[in-house]
């Protein structure tokens, strides 16, 4: 049925990009979309219109259409859902072709779907929910450079999260009272220590100056406690070459661990240094600085399930993920639905974790689920209930903020990891029995006994702004 | 609020060194150790013995005691070759392993028998 002649001139969108009988190949790519129309679009309009627009079409018809398949090339939108609780919403589905998009490229794939689309004046708001990666192009992806398997065996930790900490302040320390800083968590008990995101190379603290110092600190813990230990180097840069200089100079002087703010530092340098780390075999902690400008507002934007798998596609070993219980955003069900898409080799849809297709990841690698901000050891059954194993838990001010010190702080935290482990091992039930677990625990941990003591009535019970969508009437 | 103490650890005290998973907790009684190995069987992970001497502990590989228990889900069974391993190696540090065959890695590690430190 393809166009025969050529008729300048503006058509319905529905005519061309609407297709509710078409079932989508397994090699297409499939998003859902919830779209807020203007008033006095049709459903089917506004949806055809973002199809169109976030793939092959533009807002007139051109003669060049006529000289490519065009039918083969659109995406087409395919279903209409209701949005549970909202009328002025709806979900569309659209199925993508997969020759739309550049092999291993999550930029392409952005462009394309995140595009143009956002600033178009037939809907009032726009959010992309989630998308379906087919097993082909997933394939062509690098993915994370080493993945949870890898790490736990170079690291040496089995049978439990990780423990880390992002030293602080934030700004302003110079290399060696930073320095300072990590080895005395380090030798307190946490595995890793963090480079805060915005921490890259300023006046008060060079980078090189920070790499060296931070080098010693962890050369000594390792010595004086006999654990890999590890701090998460942050070779974010200005430029490509300025981020290569800097994770070959990590390499240089033996740290295994680096780390990247992988949207301000963009999806094409954090694929390149995911490449590089998979080459020289270097972990890679991966930030999500400035998501929440496009995941936080429910009627508008991206939502963070989308870009967990935008990263473990482009590649990194650890992503922050929020908490669920500290400072953070984050609901539970939501929470749990994206550290599986991240650890996980097969997940199913579920609309109750906010997942709407089964997303299959081959053999690629899984991520390490990171809980940070705003979290201590009250937190730690919460925190383990709902991670698991394949998690890094890390405790900045949770460490830092102990009144005895970091290497205090960091004990207390390790203390309280283990018995919650041991706790979880034999069966009990670490939200219900927390109090009592961590109280056991702190008899033969002064240090523990003294971080319960701090920090017993700090709560964060703010309700959540980004809800999963469900009917409330 | 608990009165300020040091934190005890440095190079010359052999007593910081740590072995990892439950190695900051005191060490496990009989009846606590039993219910870890429980764990590791009702997980269906392969339980495996192996052990090292203290100034060695750093090291990726220590020496396997025997082959890992493939199938074995008698703790009985499993708490006495542990037990079997420490009697042969006194003065070393003896883990318990339960290795995770899906997911190609260990579920549980953790030092059950402490040798002197180093």
């Amino acid at each position: 049925m393809a166009v025969k002649t050529y008729n300048a001139g503006v058509k319905e969108y529905r005519e061309t990009y609407w297709d509710p009988n078409y079932t989508p190949a397994d090699t297409d790519l499939l998003a859902v979309f919830k779209i807020t129309a203007q008033p006095g679009v049709a459903r089917e309009e506004a949806a055809a219109a973002v199809a169109a627009e976030s793939s092959t079409g533009t807002w007139t018809t051109v003669w060049t259409d006529l000289l490519t398949d065009l039918d083969y090339y659109k995406g087409r939108a395919y279903r209409i859902e209701d949005v549970p609780g909202q009328d002025e919403q709806f979900y569309a589905f659209i199925a993508y072709p997969i020759d739309l998009f550049e092999e291993g490229s999550v930029v392409n794939v952005f462009t394309s779907l995140v595009g143009n689309v956002f600033g178009f004046k037939a809907v009032r708001g726009l959010r992309l929910e989630d998308i379906r990666f087919p097993i082909a192009y997933v394939m062509t992806c690098g993915g994370p450079p080493n993945g949870i398997q890898v790490e736990r065996d170079v690291m040496n930790k089995y049978g439990r999260p990780l423990l880390g900490c992002t030293i602080k302040p934030k700004l302003g320390l110079s290399a060696k009272n930073y320095g300072r800083a990590v080895y005395e968590c380090l030798r307190g008990g946490l595995d890793f220590t963090k480079d805060d995101e915005n921490v890259n190379s300023q006046p008060f603290m060079r980078w090189r100056q920070r790499f060296d110092f931070v080098m010693e600190a962890i050369e000594k813990a390792e010595a004086e406690t006999g654990e890999r230990k590890g701090h998460y180097l942050n070779v974010t840069a200005p430029t490509p070459e300025e981020m290569y200089k800097r994770a070959e100079y990590a390499k240089e002087i033996g740290a295994p661990i680096i780390m990247h703010d992988f949207i301000t530092g963009g999806f094409c340098a954090n694929t390149g240094l995911a490449n590089w780390c998979r080459e020289n075999g270097m972990l890679l902690h991966i930030h999500r600085a400035m998501h929440a400008v496009m995941d936080r507002n429910p009627n508008h934007g991206i939502h963070f399930r989308v870009f967990t798998k935008l990263l473990r596609l482009s590649g990194g070993d650890h992503l922050h993920t929020g908490t669920v219980v500290g400072k953070l955003e984050g609901d539970r069900q939501a929470t749990l639905g994206w550290i599986d898409l991240l650890r996980e080799r097969t997940i199913k849809e579920d609309r109750s974790r906010g997942i709407f297709f089964d997303q299959e990841w081959g053999s690629m690698p899984g991520v390490f689920a990171v809980a940070s901000g705003g979290i201590h050891v009250w937190h730690m059954p919460a925190l383990l209930a709902i991670f698991g194993d394949d998690a890094v838990f890390q405790f900045g001010g949770g460490t830092l903020g102990h009144p005895w010190g970091n290497a205090a702080g960091a004990s207390a935290n390790r203390v309280a990891l283990e018995a919650c482990v041991e706790a979880r091992n034999e069966g009990r039930q670490l939200e219900k029995e927390g109090r009592e677990i961590l109280t056991e625990a702190a008899k033969s941990s002064p240090e523990l006994k003294a971080a319960m003591e701090t920090w017993k009535e700090i709560k964060f019970e703010f309700d959540t702004v980004d809800k999963l969508d469900v009917a409330h009437r | 609020m608990s009165e300020m103490q040091d934190y005890k650890s440095s190079l010359s005290d052999s007593g910081s060194r740590k072995f990892e998973t439950f190695s900051y907790l005191p060490p496990m009684d009989p009846a606590k150790i039993r219910r870890q190995v429980e764990y590791i069987v009702s997980r269906g992970w392969n339980p495996a013995v192996e052990h090292t001497e203290p100034e060695n502990a750093f090291d990726h590989y220590w020496y396997m005691w025997k082959l890992p228990m493939f199938g074995e889900t008698d703790v009985d069974a499993i708490l006495a070759e542990a037990e079997a391993c420490h009697k042969a190696h006194p003065h070393n540090h003896v883990r318990l392993v339960g290795y995770d065959n899906f997911k190609q890695s260990q579920g549980a590690a953790m030092v059950i028998y402490r040798g002197p430190s180093v």
